[in-house]
């Protein structure tokens, strides 16, 4: 009887000791990147709220201390009207550039597709090299050909009488220089996006659409009822990515509008904030700016997070 | 049939002018750079020069800074490539490998951390760093590129590790190794690819980034690439585009290169023909 019952003991004791050394592993794994995280992201988050709370300017900068003050940052910024029209117009912006990105990508995809392999080829390598420049390399890429001394731009479109063009200054308004941003983001983000629903698009099982084919269905009602709904969940991803990227943008539109034309009549919103915030170093407010950008992106992100997480769950 | 030979063949012309359309400002920047100054500031553009120069290469490199940045933007892409890959390899293994609890959370951060839109850090990071005197340093930069890559190399690198076959893990399992061995054995050689992957992608994102090195280097001394790009055109009204056009093209060289070395790895595939059927 006591050797029956010790003998299972040890065992047991041995199995524990394994659970909990392999248990530990994933964590010993995940620490580093956690540390680093936790340093450099969760951290400054922590000091954004603190900050955005405070009154902190170079003076309180170097002083390493801020004064509290409250809500006043964020009172400030709500009754600013430059806050609510940027807010407005990047909006705007972001649905003209995810709006102009999805339909131009589905529409090369579908492109890709129809071709005869060597355009599918010379195609698919001109997007990818198009992915492939960097975004600041564009920026001066896109204010050389459309300059108004000798731009290019302005070249081929009188050539091409679309009007006379000659020494048209294509940042005068804030509209043809946003404009002008929208076709830079557009041109830069669409390989990505239709490289990726051609991908989607080779997985449409060929049998479905030969078969709604053969019922004579259109060719606009088999992408609607056949291809359409087989591409929503990537069409879905894509378009939050691109909101995402958008709403935030700031390298581009800040570059090619270049600093002597940045004005709060053509401000995005993380112009708004870089301006705001930076170049007056007042960093209560900027930070207060930062914290309700943050707010908008990750309610517009929740949806793209939690598909991808699915996603990661499945595996 | 010869309808749709036709059909294809409308479809091809508008496949190839989609492509001139696409290239061009490409083709552009580096016919530009190839381009006697009068041929550039003439109202009349050429589209290839019947003289190229190298004149405006010369003028680029000789600009004040070059080199200072580009030895700066090597120095801060490889250091800080080099941490995140060992770091999120780490972290990857745990989420392909291993079932634990926080696992999910863990998850909804990598993914919702790459959301984060940079410029609304831009504050915060900037006081922290100032305040361990970590502005103008290189360090600064590399901290900040190291916790800005993490999050989509963790994830990457995760979907690598997955799509190696469990069956020759296992196979190495009951040939005798142990979970070790098999790592290092089976694991690691088939992984490698997506390592490099990873790492040219890790490359390409801090080698354009911007706003952060433009606010956290002011010394031009200590400024990345795109940073010494972006101030090229100064405040002169006579913009030597030639001299811009050519930088422009050395900046992406590098980029473009590695670029199209990631595609081809992609493409390949990881694991073909490791397991047959």
């Amino acid at each position: 009887m006591a050797i029956a019952a010790e003998a299972p003991r040890p065992r047991r004791r041995r199995l524990t000791r394994a659970i909990v050394a392999r248990g530990t592993v994933p964590y010993l794994l995940i620490l580093p990147v956690v540390a680093v995280l936790g340093a450099l992201l969760a951290y400054p988050i922590y000091k954004l709220v603190v900050l955005s709370l405070q009154q902190y300017t170079l003076f309180e900068l170097i002083q390493h201390k801020g004064k509290w003050i409250g809500l006043d940052n964020f009172k400030a910024i709500f009754r600013d009207q430059v806050f609510w029209h940027t807010l407005l117009r990047t909006v705007i912006f972001t649905v003209a550039n995810v709006g102009l990105t999805i339909v131009g990508g589905m529409l090369i995809a579908l492109l890709l597709v129809r071709v005869s392999g060597w355009v599918r080829i010379l195609l698919t390598s001109g997007l990818v090299l198009v992915w492939a420049m960097p975004q600041v390399v564009a920026v001066q890429v896109w204010y050389w050909m459309t300059n108004y001394q000798n731009g290019v731009v302005n070249y081929i479109l009188t050539q091409l009488h679309v009007g006379n063009y000659f020494q048209h200054d294509w940042y005068a308004t804030t509209f043809s220089s946003l404009g002008l941003v929208t076709l830079l983001i557009v041109w830069g983000a669409l390989p990505f996006v239709a490289i990726t629903l051609y991908a989607a698009l080779s997985q449409v099982p060929r049998e479905l659409v030969e078969a709604a084919e053969i019922d004579g269905a259109r060719a606009w009602n088999v992408f609607r009822d056949v291809t359409l709904p087989i591409l929503m969940p990537i069409l879905l991803i894509l378009t939050s990515l691109s909101i995402l990227w958008d709403f935030g943008v700031f390298t581009q539109a800040y570059l090619l509008i270049n600093s002597s034309h940045i004005h709060p009549s053509n401000y995005l919103m993380s112009i708004y904030l870089f301006q705001e915030g930076f170049q007056k170093a007042d960093y209560g407010k900027g930070s207060a700016i930062s914290i309700v950008m943050l707010v908008i992106v990750a309610l517009l992100s929740f949806f793209y997070v939690r598909k991808m997480v699915r996603v990661g769950e499945v595996e | 049939m010869s309808s749709r030979a036709l059909r294809r063949n409308g479809w091809n012309v508008v496949g190839v002018g989609l492509f001139v359309l696409m290239v061009f400002p490409v083709f552009w920047m580096i016919s530009t750079s190839f381009k006697p100054a009068d041929e550039i500031n003439s109202q009349t553009p050429t589209w290839f020069s019947g003289n190229p120069t190298l004149q405006h290469f010369r003028d680029a490199i000789h600009k004040p800074f070059f080199w200072d940045s580009v030895k700066n933007s090597v120095f801060i892409v490889l250091i800080a490539v080099a941490i995140s890959m060992v770091l999120a390899f780490l972290a990857a293994v745990a989420l392909a490998k291993y079932r634990f609890t926080g696992r999910k959370l863990f998850i909804v951060l990598m993914i919702g951390i790459q959301m984060l839109p940079g410029a609304g850090l831009i504050i915060p990071l900037y006081v922290v760093l100032a305040r361990y005197h970590q502005v103008d340093t290189l360090t600064g930069v590399i901290v900040v590129y190291i916790s800005a890559v993490l999050p989509f190399s963790v994830w990457t690198l995760r979907g690598f590790i997955l799509g190696i076959p469990k069956e020759l893990e296992e196979a190495a399992m009951v040939d005798g190794s142990t979970r070790l061995g098999a790592f290092a054995r089976i694991l690691l050689p088939l992984v490698a690819p997506g390592l490099v992957a990873t790492s040219v992608f890790a490359f390409i994102t801090s080698w354009n980034e911007y706003i952060f090195a433009r606010i956290l280097l002011n010394d031009q001394s200590k400024q990345t690439v795109t940073v010494w790009l972006s101030y090229f055109l100064g405040t002169s009204r006579n913009t030597d585009w030639g001299a811009l056009m050519a930088a422009s093209t050395l900046t992406a060289i590098p980029v473009v290169l590695f670029f199209l070395i990631v595609q081809r790895r992609i493409a390949f595939g990881l694991t073909a023909g490791a397991v047959k059927g």
